[in-house]
C-alpha cells in the first residue's frame, strides 16, 4: 500500500547518535520486570498481525514497522523500559489510544512502541476541590464516568472521548468541544508524573491550585545528570505560588519528545445542572461573526460552545446516519451551520435565556438565521451533538481524508476552504476519482478550523497539489498550522510556516537537553 | 348521530409529562416515589402518537389536532413541544403541583368528559400505548370501554378512510403481527415501530407560542382524580453483584451446587 509518509533520516540534528534495534536480548532483558502479557513482540511468538493495531493509526494513513510493544503496568516499569532503552540507544515511541491524526503515536520506522494502556488505574480524587489524579492510560470517557457521580465533569470533551487517553490529551494539548468554557490544558493540568527520556521519574502530581513550587519528589535512577541538577535546583528555589520554571507546561504538547506522560493531576469542574444545544441554519457564511457576536451577548456565562459546520459537512454526517434534526426542505439554502450548547446551573433562567436569544433571531428584520432546532430532551441534545461529532466518523467513511487542524482568522474560514478548493480544481482534482469533497467544520470560539479533502485514494499528486498550499494559506493569514491535533509526523517540516527560527532554535536546544540520545518518539514534532 | 361522510376529521391526541427516559431514575428517601426534580419530557410513545397524527393530516383530510395532557403547571411545556410538532391547539387538566399523580381510570374518565365536551365530535383519539413513569398501558382501553368506541391498540401502522369512516391498523402482537378493520370513532395506542418522531424546527416552536391552550380543572370535568390505590413502598432493584471466573469445569459444577442449583 502507498504510504504518504516521507522517508526522512532517523539521525538528525537533535539525534547525533545511531539509534539500535530492538533485539531478543533485550526482550530477555523485559522479561525479568514486566509480566508476560505485557510483551508483545515478533521476535518471540507474537503474529505481526497482533501489532497492526499499534503500528497503524486509525484512518490508515501512517504504517510502522515495529516488531515490539510492551504495556507496562506501573510508572517504575516505565522508568525502567526507559532507562534500558536509554542505555541501549533503543528509540521509544509512547502511545496512548493512538486516536491522534497526524501520525505522532505510530513508529515511523521500528521503534519500540510504549504502549499506556494497562496504566488505567484512577489514583486519587477529591469531590471537594475536584481534582483527579489518574494513570496516564485512563480512557477519557471512563474518568467521565467516574466523576460523574461526584457531580463534576472532565475539562475537555473531544470526538475520540471513547478510545483516547488522558495522557495522550495532556501530551498533545488537545482542545475539543469544551475549550471554550474550560480553557485548554495548560491551565486544567495541575501536575504530571513523567519518565524522563534517561529514566528518571519527574514527580510533579501536585493536587494543591497554588503550590507549584517544582519537582517535590525525585527519584534519581542513575547517577546525577546534568538535568537533575537542574531539577533539584529548582526545588530549592522557591515557596511562592507559581515561581519557578513551570517544568509540566513542557510535557503538555510536547506528542512525547521530551518525556512519557504516566499521570496526570487534573482539575475538574463542577458539572452543569442543566444543558441545551440547539443547531441554528445561516444562509451565508458571513452571518456566522455577527451570530457569534450576538450569541456571546445574549448568553454570556451559559454559552458552552459554538461550533461551525459548512454545508458539505453537515450533508456527509446527515448521509452516513451521524445524527438528524431537520428535514432538507428545512435546511434549503442553508449555507453553513451552527451548533450552539448552554450549561448552567439553573434549568429556568438557562432556558429563558436561550428562549429569548431566539426570539431576537427569529424575529429580527434581516435575520441571521433560516432555520433551527432546539433540543427537547436529552436524547434529542445527544443526537445534535452526533450530527457535529460524526462529522469526523462521516468522513473517513466517505473516503480517504486529508485533515488539517488549524487556526486561521474566524473571519477566514470559508475562504480558507474556498480557496483549497479552487485550488484542487485548478490542478484539475476534483472530481470522483481524486478528491471528492472539500469541507470544514470546527471551533468558532477557538479560531480553530479543521480543514477536510476527501479523496478516493491517498496520492501523492494530491499530497503536492496541497502541501505546502495549505500552509502558506495559513501563514498568509498568520494563522497555526496545528490548533490542537498536534504536529506528530504530518507537519513537522511545516512547523516554520507557524513558528519562528528563534522559537524553533529554542525547542531543538530543550530537546537536546532534556533527550540527548534521542531516543523519544523520533521523527515527531521536530525534523 | 354521526355527521355526514363529507366532514373532516378531528383528532385527539392525550399526552403525558413524564420523567425523560434518559435520566437515571432514584428512589427518594422516604421510599415513597422517585426523586421528580429532574428533567421531564413527552412520554415518547405520545410522541409518537402525536408525530402520526401530524402525518394524518399530510395523507388524509384532518380539520384539527388537539393535545390534551393531565398534570401540574409545567405540563403546559409539554403541550407546547407538541404544538411545535404540528398540533393546532391544547387543553390542559391543571392539577396543583402537589397533587399525586392521577391513575388510568380517573384519567380514562377525564378524557372522556374532555370529549363529550368537544363542540366538534372526536373521530379519532391517538394516544401512547403506555407512559414510562408507571408502565400502566390501560388507559387507551379503559377510554375505549368508557365510551363505547372501537379500540385498536400497539398500533405499528395506522391508515384512514375519513370517507368510508374507518381505520385499518396494523398491531404488534407476539410473534407478528395483525391487521384490524374497524370503524370511526377509535382510540389508538401508538407501538415504537409507528414511527419516527421530528424534532420541532425554530420557527415552528415560535408558532407554537401563540397557538391556544385551554385551561380546565378536574372539577369542570366533575371528575375525581384522586388515586384509588395506595402505594406502600418504593424500592431500587437489588444492586448486580459482580461475577466470578473458573478456572475449570468441574470449579464450575461445585460453584453451582454450592449455589443450591442442581440437575433437575
Amino acid at each position: 500500500m502507498f504510504s504518504l509518509r516521507q522517508v526522512r533520516p532517523l539521525v538528525t540534528r537533535a539525534t547525533r547518535c545511531a539509534h539500535t534495534r530492538v533485539q531478543h536480548s533485550d526482550i530477555d532483558h523485559f522479561r525479568q520486570f514486566l509480566q508476560p502479557s505485557s510483551i508483545l513482540s515478533t521476535l518471540t511468538d507474537a503474529a505481526p498481525a497482533d501489532l497492526e493495531p499499534f503500528n497503524n493509526d486509525w484512518m490508515g494513513k501512517y504504517h510502522g514497522q515495529a516488531t515490539t510493544v510492551l504495556k507496562p503496568r506501573t510508572t517504575e516499569e516505565v522508568a525502567k523500559i526507559v532507562s534500558w532503552c536509554s542505555q541501549r540507544r533503543i528509540p521509544i515511541v509512547p502511545q496512548g489510544g493512538n486516536t491522534g491524526l497526524v501520525g505522532g503515536s505510530v513508529p515511523l520506522r521500528d521503534e519500540l512502541i510504549l504502549s499506556l494502556a494497562n496504566m488505567n488505574k484512577v489514583r486519587s480524587f477529591d469531590p471537594v476541590s475536584g481534582i483527579l489524579v489518574a494513570d496516564a492510560g485512563c480512557i477519557l470517557q471512563t474518568l467521565t464516568d467516574y466523576v460523574g457521580p461526584h457531580n463534576h465533569i472532565m475539562p475537555l470533551d473531544l470526538g475520540a472521548k471513547g478510545s483516547c487517553h488522558i495522557g495522550g490529551n495532556v501530551a498533545t494539548n488537545a482542545g475539543g468541544l469544551r475549550l471554550l468554557r474550560y480553557g485548554s490544558l495548560h491551565g486544567s493540568v495541575l501536575g504530571l508524573e513523567v519518565v524522563l527520556p534517561d529514566g528518571q521519574v519527574l514527580d510533579q502530581l501536585t493536587t494543591l491550585r497554588k503550590d507549584n513550587t517544582g519537582p517535590r519528589h525525585f527519584l534519581p535512577v542513575h547517577d546525577t545528570s546534568p538535568l537533575e541538577r537542574t531539577l533539584v535546583f529548582f526545588k530549592s528555589l522557591t515557596i511562592k505560588p507559581y515561581s519557578g520554571y513551570d517544568l509540566k507546561q513542557l510535557f503538555i504538547g510536547a506528542e512525547g519528545t521530551l518525556g512519557i506522560i504516566t499521570a496526570v493531576s487534573i482539575l475538574t469542574p463542577p458539572s452543569p445542572q442543566a444543558s441545551n444545544n440547539v443547531i441554528l441554519a445561516l444562509p451565508h457564511f458571513d452571518n456566522v461573526l455577527p451570530l457569534y457576536k450576538t450569541v456571546k451577548r445574549d448568553l454570556s456565562e451559559i454559552l458552552s460552545a459554538f461550533e461551525f459546520i459548512d454545508r458539505t459537512a453537515y450533508n456527509l454526517a446527515v448521509k452516513h446516519g451521524q445524527g438528524r434534526a431537520l428535514s432538507d426542505e428545512e435546511v434549503e439554502g442553508a449555507q453553513c451551520f451552527v451548533l450552539v450548547e448552554t450549561s448552567g446551573g439553573r434549568r429556568d433562567h438557562d432556558e429563558e435565556k436561550l428562549n429569548d436569544l431566539l426570539e431576537h433571531l427569529l424575529s429580527a428584520e434581516q435575520p441571521l438565521i433560516t432555520n433551527g432546532v432546539l433540543s427537547q430532551s436529552p436524547a434529542q441534545f445527544s443526537s445534535l451533538w452526533a450530527l457535529r461529532e460524526g462529522v469526523t466518523e462521516a468522513v473517513s467513511k466517505e473516503g480517504k481524508a486529508y485533515k488539517y487542524d488549524i487556526s486561521v482568522p474566524l473571519s477566514s474560514f470559508k475562504i480558507v476552504v474556498d480557496k483549497t478548493r479552487e485550488h484542487l480544481a485548478s490542478k484539475g482534482l476534483l472530481h470522483d476519482k481524486a478528491v471528492k469533497h472539500v469541507l470544514g467544520y470546527g471551533h468558532v470560539g477557538d479560531g480553530n478550523l479543521h480543514l477536510n479533502i476527501i479523496a478516493d485514494a491517498y496520492t501523492q499528486e494530491i499530497q503536492d497539489a496541497l502541501e505546502p498550499f495549505v500552509y502558506e494559506i495559513v501563514a498568509s493569514y498568520r494563522g497555526s498550522i496545528s490548533a490542537e491535533h498536534g504536529i506528530g509526523a504530518m507537519k513537522t517540516h511545516a512547523l516554520p510556516y507557524s513558528k519562528n527560527d528563534v522559537a524553533i532554535g529554542l525547542m531543538k536546544q530543550i530537546k537536546q537537553l532534556l533527550d540527548p540520545h534521542g531516543i523519544m518518539n523520533p521523527g515527531k514534532v521536530l525534523e | 348521530m354521526r355527521p355526514s361522510p363529507s366532514r373532516l376529521l378531528n383528532i385527539l391526541v392525550p399526552v403525558k409529562r413524564a420523567v425523560d427516559y434518559a435520566v437515571k431514575i432514584r428512589v427518594n428517601p422516604q421510599q415513597t416515589g422517585i426523586d421528580t426534580n429532574v428533567k421531564h419530557s413527552m412520554n415518547p410513545f405520545d410522541e409518537i402518537a402525536v408525530e402520526e397524527a401530524v402525518r394524518l393530516r399530510e395523507r388524509t383530510d384532518v380539520s384539527s389536532i388537539k393535545l390534551v395532557t393531565i398534570g401540574p403547571p409545567k405540563s403546559s411545556e409539554t403541550l407546547r413541544t407538541g404544538l411545535a410538532m404540528g398540533a393546532d391547539a391544547g387543553i390542559h387538566v391543571e392539577l396543583p403541583e402537589s397533587a399525586p399523580a392521577p391513575e388510568p381510570l380517573g384519567v380514562a374518565k377525564a378524557l372522556r368528559a374532555v370529549i363529550e365536551r368537544q363542540k366538534e365530535p372526536v373521530d379519532v383519539v391517538i394516544l401512547g400505548k403506555q407512559a414510562i413513569d408507571d408502565d400502566a398501558g390501560q388507559t387507551g382501553q379503559m377510554l375505549a370501554g368508557l365510551l363505547g368506541w372501537s379500540q385498536a391498540t400497539f398500533a405499528s401502522k395506522v391508515e384512514i378512510d375519513s370517507a368510508g369512516k374507518e381505520a385499518t391498523v396494523l398491531r404488534e402482537i407476539d410473534g407478528g403481527s395483525e391487521e384490524l378493520k374497524c370503524k370511526l370513532p377509535v382510540i389508538i395506542t401508538t407501538d415504537l415501530r409507528l414511527n419516527e418522531p421530528r424534532y420541532a424546527s425554530l420557527p415552528n416552536i415560535m408558532k407554537a407560542k401563540k397557538k391556544p391552550i385551554e385551561k380546565l380543572t378536574p372539577s369542570d370535568l366533575g371528575v375525581d382524580l384522586t388515586p384509588i390505590l395506595q402505594t406502600l413502598k418504593v424500592t431500587e432493584p437489588p444492586k448486580r453483584v459482580g461475577g466470578g471466573k473458573v478456572e475449570n469445569v468441574d470449579e464450575l459444577i461445585a460453584k453451582l451446587k454450592e449455589a443450591g442449583i442442581t440437575a433437575a
